[in-house]
């Protein structure tokens, strides 16, 4: 008897259609195992066991009804139909709870379904629940959830990565093959490489924001995790789009080709060949970890063995993403949050005036780091600081958009870079110092504030934790991003790496493990 | 580049309409001055002739048909209010500090 969480979606898809498996025995697996093991990686925040089962008939029935009607209207399905997904909690689900990691959500239930959870309803997807993250998305180890942390599955005592550590984690640790994330600097991409799986970042307006928690508007992109690029690619298919509801979605048409990346390695590999690849000199960063430089290193030379030329370029302005970043993002956010007044849903602290109110309401409902970024933001935008921060920064974000656009000018199909500068960090470890933990994403950020597509691939271990490898690409060019991705892949499938599982599943399966918080709470006391 | 003393740091506050403690205020201080000295780095650029980027697709004048569209119920616009009174939601006194 196989074990159905060890599956791709892709292999699932294939059971589902020949009517081998059903959605629910699916459904049912990846419910038990994560039920299971979610004391000790605290990866979830919501399982939602009959609404994921419900829907799994309903996805049973919609492939028998094709079946029964022909091989046409089985091909016509979406290879995510009766798929188990996982969403980061700042995904509306009507009715669902919505936390975005905030106490200031507590309680709050989600009027109406997102675009994109609308559009994994039309598809056939399962909701299995949601997953655990920073607040607001603020963060790059998921250690800011006021819900306490996540554990990286390849080490109990470190973390996803984040923001989007838990669905990053989620699917490291078998709980559903695929699930969302979203990725303002890096937090889809960087946790991805922490726990070993595929993650893309989109091309900004790519994907539609309606009824996704809002951070940083000009930079957040929703976009997939999975254990193979397939899977990823098969998933964005499904959300990705233009969407009246969000003005920033772009009428670019989703190319169906996402749905059909080769399965055979040969064929996979051969895409490589002739493709000119840069290799941009800024992102091998000070503090980078050797192994994580060697491993990405290796990876590029044997991009370079299978015939992909690369040659090594030039962003110069790299070293200005972060303090760019930590202005534009922040910016933002402080009025993106300011709609957490206690006035129209959410808890309402205070008793007196409603100036009393807000300041109660928004001193206890945020955590640390969104207070500081609020209040960085705040001063960025205030009268006699706009120019000399703010729109200082927008002008230094046209510098570094400008940096990628010359390399696309001068003919590389895409860039080939480390993901993070490091391994997944033990807890703790950067907490007491915000600017450390920034520089987490020194090799992502760019990205976003050039609002190009991203994706990290897993490229071996170090000291038996993952390294990311990630590719950025032009705007709008995520199947290319995809077909280099399932090159690397195919050149590397005889690796030794490939195929191991996280080196703590077995501890996640212990009953008597301590949870997330418990660690981490033992970590900083000593 | 700027300093921000204690009263900057509680002026801000007072501007995001956060509470803050006096442990918090005096942590952030110290952090805030330690990010806004990364800033600093942002000076050696000369940006004068360069234009700001505020979104990276270049999309214009998004317009749709200004058709009326189903939208929530009373009912469910108010679910998540902290406070209601039919179809009202309850907020503290705005102007002054009495009972209105």
């Amino acid at each position: 008897m196989i074990d159905l969480t060890r599956l791709h979606a892709h292999e699932m898809a294939r059971l589902l259609r020949h009517g081998d498996v059903t959605a629910r025995e699916l459904t049912e697996a990846h419910l038990a195992l994560a039920e299971r093991q979610n004391r000790a990686l605290n990866a979830w925040l919501t399982i939602d066991r009959d609404r994921a089962l419900a829907e799994a008939d309903a996805a049973d029935a919609r492939l028998a009804a094709a079946r029964a009607e022909g091989a046409r209207a089985v091909d016509a399905l979406h290879p995510i139909l009766g798929i188990p997904i996982a969403l980061k909690d700042l995904v509306s689900v009507a009715g669902g709870k919505a936390t975005a990691g905030s106490r200031i959500l507590d309680g709050y239930r989600a009027p109406y379904d997102a675009h994109i959870t609308e559009r994994l309803r039309d598809a056939g997807a399962v909701i299995l629940g949601k997953t655990n993250m920073d607040e607001f998305a603020m963060g790059s180890s998921t250690e800011h959830s006021a819900y306490g942390p996540t554990a990286n599955p390849w080490a109990l005592d470190r973390v996803p990565g984040g923001s989007s550590g838990g669905s990053a984690a989620a699917v490291a640790a078998f709980h559903a093959p695929v699930s969302i994330g979203t990725d303002t600097g890096g937090s889809i991409r960087q946790p991805a490489a922490l726990c070993g799986i595929v993650g893309l970042k989109p091309t900004y307006g790519r994907v539609s924001r309606y009824g996704i928690v809002a951070f940083a508007s000009s930079l957040d992109q929703i976009g997939p995790f999975a254990r193979n690029a397939r899977d990823a690619a098969a998933l964005l298919h499904a959300v990705a789009g233009r969407d009246e509801r969000d003005s920033t979605s772009a009428p670019v048409s989703v190319p169906d080709e996402l749905l059909s990346l080769p399965a055979a390695d040969d064929e996979a590999a051969g895409w490589l060949r002739g493709k000119r690849l840069g290799l941009p000199r800024e992102y091998f960063v000070a503090g980078m970890e050797p192994q994580v430089e060697h491993r990405v290193r290796a990876a590029v030379a044997a991009l370079e063995a299978a015939g992909a030329r690369v040659d090594e370029v030039s962003l110069p302005h790299t070293d200005y993403g972060l303090a760019t970043y930590y202005i534009v993002a922040p910016a933002e956010a402080s009025a993106n949050l300011a709609r957490y007044d206690g006035i129209r849903y959410g808890p309402r602290l205070g008793n007196g005036t409603v100036l009393e109110n807000y300041l109660a309401t928004r001193g206890r409902g945020f955590g640390p780091e969104v207070k500081r970024r609020i209040m960085l933001g705040t001063y960025a935008l205030s009268a006699g600081y706009y120019d000399a921060y703010y729109l200082k920064a927008q002008k230094v974000r046209t510098l570094i958009k400008q940096d990628f656009d010359r390399l696309w000018l001068e003919g590389f199909d895409a860039l080939v870079a480390p993901t993070s500068p490091t391994v997944a960090f033990p807890f703790g470890a950067k907490m007491a110092d915000p600017v450390s933990m920034y520089l987490s994403d020194a090799c992502t950020l760019p990205v976003n504030m050039a609002g190009l597509p991203g994706i990290s691939v897993p490229c071996g271990l170090a000291d038996g934790l993952p390294v990311g490898l990630q590719f950025i690409g032009a705007a709008w060019s995520e199947l290319e991003l995809f077909h280099l991705s399932r090159a690397y892949e195919a050149i590397t499938a005889g690796a030794d790496w490939r195929g191991l599982e996280p080196a703590d599943l077995a501890r996640a399966d212990d009953p008597g493990t301590p949870t997330p918080a418990e660690r981490a709470g033992v970590l900083s006391a000593s | 580049m700027a300093t921000l003393s204690r009263d900057d740091v509680a002026h801000v506050a007072h501007l995001a309409r956060l509470g803050l403690t006096d442990e918090e205020l005096a942590r952030l201080e110290g952090q805030l001055n330690h990010i806004l000295d990364q800033y600093a780095i942002l000076a050696q650029l000369d940006t004068d002739a360069i234009p700001p980027t505020a979104q990276t697709i270049e999309l214009e004048n998004i317009l749709r048909d200004d058709v009326v569209q189903p939208s929530f119920t009373p009912d469910e616009a108010l679910a998540n209010a902290p406070e209601r009174d039919g179809d009202f939601i309850v907020v503290p006194p705005i102007i002054g500090d009495s009972e209105p």
